[in-house]
C-alpha cells in the first residue's frame, strides 16, 4: 500500500542529491542540473498533496507553473553561462570572480 | 506486493538511482543521460499519482526541452574535441554531510507529521479539467506565465548577443 509518506521520502531524496549537485559541483552546467532535479522534487510533492491530501487539481496545476518557469530559467541561466565562458574561457562557478575587490 | 508498490519501488528506485548518478558521475555527458533517467523516472511518478496531464508535460517540456538546452550547454563550454568533459567536485564531505542531515530531517517530518487523507479515489482523467482552470480560475497566473516566457526568450537573446564594441 503506497501512501503520501512514500512520496515525500522520494522527493526528499531527490531534493537532498540535487543540493548536493549544487553544493559541491564547480561546473555551471552541473549545478543547473542540481537545480533541475530540486524542482522535480517539489513537483512530486506537488502532485502527491494533490492526490491525497487536497483531492482537486491545484497541486497539478502549481506543477505545470513550476515546469514553464523551470524552462524560462534554464534558457536565462545558460545564456549566462555562454556569457561566462566567452569572458574567462570557463565553465567553473568559482573562477567568476571578476567583481572581486 | 501489490502491483501498485512494485511500479512505485521501480519508478522511485530509477528516479533516485540516476539522479544520485547525476550528482556523483565525473563526466558531464554522463551526468546529462542520467538527468534523463530521472526525468523518466518522475515521469512514471506522476502516471501513479493520476497525473496524466502533467507526466506528458514532464517528457515534452524536461526531456525534449530542457534536457536538449543542458546538452548544448555542455557542448558549448568546452572545447569541440576535447573529450575530457569532467566536472570537477569542490568541498564534497561538508556538502554531504549538510544533505544528510537534511534529509533526515526532511524524513522524520513527513513520516511524523499527521496529514490530512482523503482515502482512495479512482483516478479520472485530467487533462480536460486542467484546461477549464487554466481558462478560469487561473487565467491571470497563466497570462503571466506566457509573459515570464516571452521576456525570457528576449533576455536569454539579449544577454548571449555579441557585442560590437567588445
Amino acid at each position: 500500500m503506497i501512501t503520501l509518506q512514500h512520496y515525500l521520502v522520494v522527493s526528499a531524496a531527490l531534493f537532498c542529491l540535487g543540493l548536493l549537485a549544487v553544493l559541491t559541483r564547480r561546473n555551471a552546467v552541473n549545478v543547473l542540473m542540481g537545480i533541475e532535479l530540486i524542482l522535480n522534487s517539489a513537483n512530486v510533492n506537488l502532485a502527491a498533496f494533490s492526490r491525497y491530501a487536497a483531492g482537486n487539481l491545484d497541486g497539478q496545476l502549481f506543477a505545470v507553473f513550476v515546469i514553464v518557469i523551470a524552462a524560462a530559467e534554464v534558457a536565462v541561466a545558460l545564456a549566462i553561462v555562454l556569457t561566462l565562458y566567452r569572458l574567462r574561457r570557463t565553465p567553473n562557478l568559482d573562477e567568476a570572480d571578476i567583481l572581486r575587490g | 506486493m501489490t502491483p501498485e508498490a512494485a511500479i512505485f519501488w521501480v519508478f522511485a528506485g530509477i528516479s533516485v538511482a540516476s539522479a544520485a548518478v547525476v550528482v556523483l558521475a565525473r563526466s558531464l555527458i554522463y551526468s546529462a543521460f542520467a538527468l534523463l533517467f530521472t526525468f523518466f523516472g518522475v515521469a512514471g511518478l506522476y502516471v501513479l499519482l493520476g497525473a496524466d496531464f502533467l507526466a506528458a508535460t514532464q517528457l515534452l517540456v524536461y526531456v525534449g526541452g530542457i534536457l536538449v538546452l543542458l546538452l548544448f550547454g555542455v557542448m558549448l563550454t568546452h572545447k569541440l574535441y576535447d573529450l575530457d568533459l569532467r566536472s570537477e567536485v569542490t568541498q564534497f564531505l561538508p556538502g554531504l554531510i549538510v544533505t544528510a542531515g537534511l534529509f533526515v530531517i526532511l524524513c522524520a517530518t513527513a513520516l511524523r507529521t499527521p496529514w490530512a487523507s482523503i482515502g482512495e479515489r479512482a483516478p479520472s482523467p485530467t487533462t480536460a479539467e486542467i484546461g477549464r482552470l487554466f481558462m478560469g480560475r487561473y487565467l491571470l497566473p497563466f497570462e503571466a506565465a506566457s509573459l515570464l516566457l516571452l521576456v525570457a526568450l528576449i533576455g536569454a537573446a539579449m544577454i548571449v548577443r555579441r557585442r560590437k564594441d567588445a
